[in-house]
């Protein structure tokens, strides 16, 4: 049976068998990819062409669009593999390792791009691209964790064992997001505290929350798109191996 | 384009570098998704000959 004519089933049942996921899903990608699109393009034209300089930061304000976007990503998309860890161990979720296999080394892009446009705009704002204070360093920390999942799924030829001893790294490095979170109340930093999302509300303008949240949006459907994608190649490539292995095993025989 | 201001080399930087490592992800991803699907195709190909020896 081809991994496109497997038979239709209840979406439950759709998302736990790995060929109907791809059949179920695959509809989605162009949808995905054209919001993506215009959500960026939007995004950039508000970045750029209709939104104002800070009164303090001047234009330097405009590196905030592409910088929270991706700092807010670094941390959702080891939210989703934390996820994704506990439907491996707890569920035996067929799909939950294929979403942690795929979504590391994107959150290893966005966690590098959240630390990059990071020092390009603390360059002109404080004096200095990099500083050893609890928000930088813990997000570094966030970064060597995904590059270490991203090596350790490589390790393994066993998928299914290496899955399991994954999630279990990934449950004992989610202790991380907390304490990114939360370090520019507990430790003494350069990084400004919660702007955004606070329970007084944001302290930004709305000229300025517009094109953040446009952006904010174009960034996660971006993600949601890739994750998509590469969960897709992810069953295949598990098809691959598979086919590969009993071939080995036909030729041994 | 509108004036950067005194830091828009830090601007340009910034949206260059995220502008290109999303493209090399997007085209990552992609080549992927494709040599994957390549590869399952000539197998499933070679497979149900194989079966039917």
């Amino acid at each position: 049976m081809s991994i496109d004519t497997t038979p239709k089933q209840s979406w439950w049942s759709r998302i736990a068998h790995p060929g109907q996921f791809v059949a179920w899903t695959s509809p989605l990608l162009w949808p995905l990819t054209i919001l993506t699109a215009v959500l960026f393009i939007i995004g950039l034209w508000f970045a750029f062409f209709n939104s104002p300089a800070d009164y303090q930061m001047g234009d330097t304000v405009r590196i905030m669009y592409v910088h929270v976007p991706n700092a807010w990503l670094s941390q959702f998309v080891y939210g989703v593999m934390t996820v994704s860890a506990l439907g491996t161990l707890v569920w035996r979720h067929p799909m939950a390792d294929v979403s942690m296999k795929a979504a590391a080394p994107l959150g290893a892009m966005f966690t590098a791009l959240a630390l990059f446009t990071g020092a390009l705009w603390g360059r002109p704002t404080w004096g200095t691209f990099w500083e050893w204070d609890g928000r930088m360093t813990s997000t570094l920390v966030l970064l060597f964790i995904y590059l270490g999942i991203v090596a350790l799924w490589r390790a393994f030829d066993d998928q299914l064992r290496a899955a399991r001893i994954i999630a279990v790294f990934t449950l004992v490095g989610a202790i991380n997001i907390p304490i990114i979170k939360f370090s520019v109340d507990w430790w003494s930093t350069l990084h400004q505290p919660a702007s955004v999302f606070r329970a007084d509300g944001p302290t930004m303008p709305g000229s300025i929350l517009t094109p953040l949240f446009v952006m904010f949006f174009a960034f996660t459907f971006l993600f949601l798109t890739l994750h998509l994608k590469a969960m897709h190649t992810e069953v295949k490539r598990r098809r691959v191996m598979g086919l590969q292995r009993r071939m080995a095993q036909g030729d041994a025989a | 384009m509108i004036d950067l201001g005194p830091h828009a080399v830090f601007i340009v930087w910034a949206y260059l570098g995220v502008a290109m490592t999303v493209a090399a992800l997007v085209g990552w991803t992609l080549y992927d998704a494709r040599s994957t699907a390549r590869r399952l195709a000539e197998l499933e190909a070679r497979a149900p000959r194989r079966a039917a020896r």
